[in-house]
């Protein structure tokens, strides 16, 4: 058994990667995420990788795309507003069928906003935030622990899938220091039989996304959305409490799932009816999960760090079968136990 | 018989896509001729570019990616940090290298990346219908400078390869001409010149190749070939800019 050290969880994510056989990271400086580029300048050199701090977002995804393509695993991170400026990159990844990790620690936003924890780039992650019929598996991890398993699922599932990977955490997340224990190291195991590494010994390969014929774009888009439909029937992950017997289940993600449990555990103490659903994986959002709560509780009560996000996958994933309410904190602000606690009493009248 | 003229292997069996008297073809060419002189043909990685030459890997007969608008330094980067052994090159025009991909190729120079950058000036954005470029001369008519380009509203042609050469981890900087045969033999020694740098680990090269675009110059081939040895050297003079190696 290996031994449990404290760790903040951006570290934690980093050192997950290093186990997890990355390789190459690039990045650029921006808080909430900044432990993370300061570990893999140390750590990378180490493990006989490459770090890079790049001159901009955009050069960090595209030397991402440039270390994938040539089989590493590679990584980058930044927060909301460095996202934005991956999203050309991340298009392409996904239109080269190029796996890539990229980890967004939120915090406030739109503009500048501020350095605080935020979850206001959910729409942003599940719905595609680059151009084009395209999708990015998304993670949400809810501890240090979380940060360090689910980004070694991450790489597993980029690779698997051949597609980026999106790891959004917020800045609560990033920051706090709790116990982690490593999982031994992985050995990737899909073998990579599309990757450029000069001609030798096999025909010239080309890795590209510009199709300018109609049908075969056509063609090649719906090839996407093949490999989106098995994701989709494989891997929703969630985690459900007291599913069986709740009127009320709170919906939450990340570090309001945090707030929410601690809400559930003192109501269930009193008796009352509550439960909560944490979706582990946003994109593809756990529906199947849902379908199934829907047809037995009453209600359903999403609290976000945002103005009111993933509450719109929640209401199509139970088909508006039951009232889904709204509780959200924004501008970095953090949702309270008891305000929480009055909007169950709220709903439940 | 002895052969001496042949396609080299670097090259795939292909119909052209580009305009008659358009250069790309010949910078192509002079690429694989040095890949096949070099022998790297089997672990060389090109990138093309957002331009005319994107399907350049339709012509090239080696592995070849894509990069997203003026990123390839950056592409390049990543794949020759991952691969330090392999031979990467990024293949990126006017608009490309010295408009929307500034950042990335001043820091991949800056870096002193072991990679080797082909640049090739024609002046205009050709694949989108003949726009300005960073490299436009002055009074040069162009889709978006119906007037000819006016400094006061359109800033000064960019002077890439004068830029670079000041970056400390630039080894190799060099302007040619791919305009008449005697030029583009210079050319072809430039381009060896550049890649040999790599093969030797020295850093980053860069050769600036200026090239006939007949089309969006509204001229002839023929006079499209003049004007780039007559008049565009006068703004853009080949010499070697820099070379430490």
């Amino acid at each position: 058994m290996a031994k449990k050290v404290l760790m903040c969880g951006n570290e934690a994510l980093a050192e997950a990667a290093i186990i997890a056989g990355c390789r190459f990271y690039a990045g650029y400086p921006i808080t909430p995420q900044n432990e993370i580029p300061a570990y893999m300048s140390k750590r990378m050199p180490e493990a006989g990788g490459v770090f890079i701090q790049s001159e901009s977002e955009l050069a960090a995804i595209n030397m991402v795309f440039g270390s994938s393509l040539t089989g590493a695993r590679a990584m980058t991170s930044s927060s909301s507003p460095g996202i934005s400026l991956k999203q050309e990159g991340i298009s392409y990844l996904a239109a080269c069928e190029l796996p890539a990790v990229i980890v967004n620690i939120m915090r406030g936003g739109p503009g500048l906003g501020n350095i605080a924890p935020s979850q206001s780039d959910y729409f942003q992650a599940v719905k595609g935030g680059g151009h084009g019929d395209y999708r990015q598996i998304v993670i949400a991890p809810a501890s240090v622990q979380e940060m360090a398993d689910l980004t070694m699922l991450s790489f597993d599932l980029a690779d698997k899938y051949r597609m980026p990977v999106m790891i959004l955490g917020d800045g609560i997340l990033g920051q706090m220091m709790e116990p982690v224990e490593f999982k031994a190291e992985t050995k990737p195991g899909i073998k990579k039989d599309w990757i450029l590494d000069g001609c030798k010994g096999r025909k010239p390969r080309i890795i590209k996304s510009l199709i300018l014929n109609e049908s075969e774009l056509e063609k090649f888009n719906l090839k996407l959305q093949k490999r989106y439909k098995e994701i989709k029937d494989k891997e929703q992950r969630c985690e459900v409490l007291y599913g069986d017997d709740s009127d009320i289940m709170l919906v939450a993600y990340g570090t309001p799932s945090r707030i929410c449990r601690s809400v559930v555990e003192k109501l269930r103490k009193k008796g009352k009816k509550v439960g909560m659903i944490r979706p582990i994986t946003l994109w593809p959002f756990p529906e199947d999960a849902f379908k199934k709560l829907a047809k037995k509780i009453k209600s359903f009560l999403v609290v976000e760090m945002s103005c009111g996000q993933m509450i719109e996958d929640v209401k199509l994933a139970i088909d508006c079968a039951r009232p889904a309410h709204f509780y959200g904190r924004t501008g970095g602000e953090i949702p309270g136990e008891d305000d929480i606690i009055k909007e169950i009493e709220n709903i439940n009248g | 018989m002895d052969k001496i003229f042949e396609k080299p292997e670097s090259i795939r069996e292909k119909e052209t896509h580009y305009c008659p008297g358009c250069g790309h073809g010949i910078v192509h060419r002079v690429i694989c001729e040095v890949v096949d002189d070099l022998g790297i043909r089997e672990k060389l990685i090109g990138i093309a570019p957002v331009g005319c030459a994107v399907i350049a890997y339709d012509y090239w007969n080696f592995d070849v990616t894509e990069a997203a608008h003026g990123r390839v330094p950056a592409v390049a980067t990543g794949i020759k940090r991952s691969l330090p052994d392999r031979i990467v090159f990024g293949y990126q025009g006017d608009g490309d290298l010295g408009a929307i991909g500034t950042a990335e190729i001043i820091h991949a120079a800056n870096r002193g990346e072991n990679i080797t950058i082909i640049f090739v000036n024609n002046t205009v954005y050709g694949m989108t219908g003949g726009q300005m470029a960073p490299t436009t001369l002055l009074k040069q008519k162009t889709a978006t400078t119906p007037a000819g380009r006016e400094q006061k509203m359109h800033g000064f042609p960019l002077k890439v390869c004068e830029l670079l050469s000041v970056l400390p981890g630039v080894v190799y900087a060099e302007r040619v001409t791919a305009h008449s045969p005697q030029n583009i033999l210079k050319a072809k020694k430039a381009i060896k010149k550049a890649f040999e740098n790599q093969i030797k680990g020295l850093g980053f090269s860069i050769v600036e190749v200026l090239s006939p675009c007949p089309t969006y110059l509204g001229l002839s081939p023929q006079d499209a070939v003049k004007w780039v040895g007559e008049e565009l050297t006068k703004e853009y003079p080949l010499k070697i800019f820099k070379d430490i190696t």
